[in-house]
């Protein structure tokens, strides 16, 4: 599926990603951005879900990062929320591999990213050894 | 040499003190509301004259290390700390001072250059000390509140109870962060062992996102019980957590769960062969 077309951005916030209670800042950002724009609760839920996810794979395996929460706006008038989680760590070598459900270069249960996909109506992820990874998800309201 | 310093605010201490007030009272602006003139007073008359007798004592190269000065800012700082005042409004109680003593070395010193200058390093340099060090009290009291309520909060959030014998709940509130989940496995495993408990329901109703790692500390919580003979139940998983347990694709298998307390409470019941009946009515 191509990624859908946002004709604009109406709020746009940056968040650092430094420690794991940032991740709990991160949420609870995600949950008021998702309630301003009237996501219903099971969509609520979903999106701060995989925020949780992506903003503890930027703070465990990518050092620290920089996350940007937005709300944008596509030419149907449709409100979403775009995330990016943005880090400086040693990247994915095999992205394809990363993404399968069960497989971990850590100790948790290897299910965040593919977790944070299927969570999400679109996900995309950049990365290369040594150039960090940035994954952006989004999710239309309704 | 005693110190030009000490018998200066010796002999115009309730002038100093009013300049003193009127400098911070300007520097505060709106936020010196929040104090009474009278509290205000006293704290002041209270450093300057520790200050004073510092002078006299150590001279003005060791009055910032002096402890009974320091004791008088430690007070002050806690104080403005409970009343609300921000760390540079704290800070400008000190820095106000050195405006009044500033006035008062020109108006007495004014003819004399040398003495002026050397005066006015004096007081720059133990004032700007004692300024950074009420800064530090400040930020040190505001820690220790952070580091009490974030105890208060460990403590509050995780009690074990017994709903009948040898069942037990625990019901969690919060972000299931791994310091929190390392107590909350502790009271568990410790309520297990005191109440010779044989089920366990966990109930999630209170915890807003559950994701792979609050998952992972569930499981690894239910593993650990279930080693110690104890079978647990979660409950409270309501629908919205449900979907997303599902799309995460954590595998609960083996994990008994209910969608609420109650619901948990029945099977509990009915696993040690037990009922709740209507009373019928008939006097026993």
């Amino acid at each position: 599926m191509p990624p859908s077309i946002i004709s604009e951005t109406v709020k746009n916030q940056a968040v650092k990603l430094n420690a794991a209670s940032d991740v709990v800042m991160i949420r609870q950002a995600v949950r008021a951005l998702a309630v301003e724009i009237g996501m219903n609760l099971v969509d609520q839920t979903k999106i701060i879900t995989a925020a949780s996810e992506l903003a503890r794979n930027a703070v465990i395996h990518g050092g620290g990062g920089d996350a940007t929460l937005e709300i944008v706006r596509d030419a149907a008038n449709r409100l979403g929320l775009r995330l990016s989680f943005e880090d400086r760590g040693p990247g994915i070598a095999d992205i394809q591999r990363a993404m399968t459900d069960g497989y971990t270069t850590g100790t948790g249960l290897g299910l965040g990213l593919g977790g944070a996909r299927r969570l999400s109506s679109e996900f995309h992820i950049q990365s290369a050894p040594e150039q960090g990874t940035k994954v952006t998800i989004l999710k239309w309201k309704g | 040499m005693p110190s030009k310093l000490a018998s200066l605010i010796e002999q115009h201490e309730s002038e100093l003190l009013d300049e003193w007030l009127e400098h911070q009272k300007r520097a505060l602006g709106s936020a010196a509301q929040r104090i009474s003139d009278g509290q205000m007073r006293t704290a002041s008359q209270r450093l300057l004259g520790a200050l004073r007798m510092t002078l006299q004592a150590h001279g003005p190269e060791a009055a910032a290390k002096d402890p009974a000065l320091l004791q008088v800012l430690d007070a002050v700082s806690h104080e403005r700390v409970a009343q609300g005042f921000s760390p540079s409004e704290t800070a400008v109680f000190v820095f106000s001072l050195k405006e009044a003593l500033y006035d008062r070395l020109q108006k007495e010193f004014g003819n004399d250059a040398a003495a002026f200058s050397k005066e006015t390093w004096d007081v720059t340099r133990l004032l700007d000390n004692m300024g950074l060090y009420t800064f530090e009290t400040y930020q040190k009291s505001r820690d220790d509140i952070i580091r009490r309520q974030q105890q208060e909060l460990l403590e509050l959030s995780t009690p074990v109870m017994e709903l009948w014998d040898g069942i037990l709940a625990l019901p969690l509130i919060g972000t299931l962060d791994s310091g929190r989940t390392q107590i909350v496995m502790q009271n568990l495993l410790d309520a297990v062992v005191a109440k010779n408990a044989d089920l366990a329901i966990i109930d999630i109703t209170g915890v807003p996102t559950v994701d792979t790692l609050v998952a992972q500390h569930l499981l690894k919580t239910v593993s650990a019980a279930r080693l110690m003979g104890t079978d647990c139940i979660i409950s409270g998983i309501r629908p919205q957590i449900a979907q997303t347990i599902i799309h995460l694709g954590v595998e609960l298998q083996g994990v008994v769960t209910k969608a609420s307390l109650s619901g948990a409470f029945a099977y509990a019941l009915e696993h040690r062969k037990m009922s709740i009946v209507k009373n019928s009515g008939i006097a026993t």
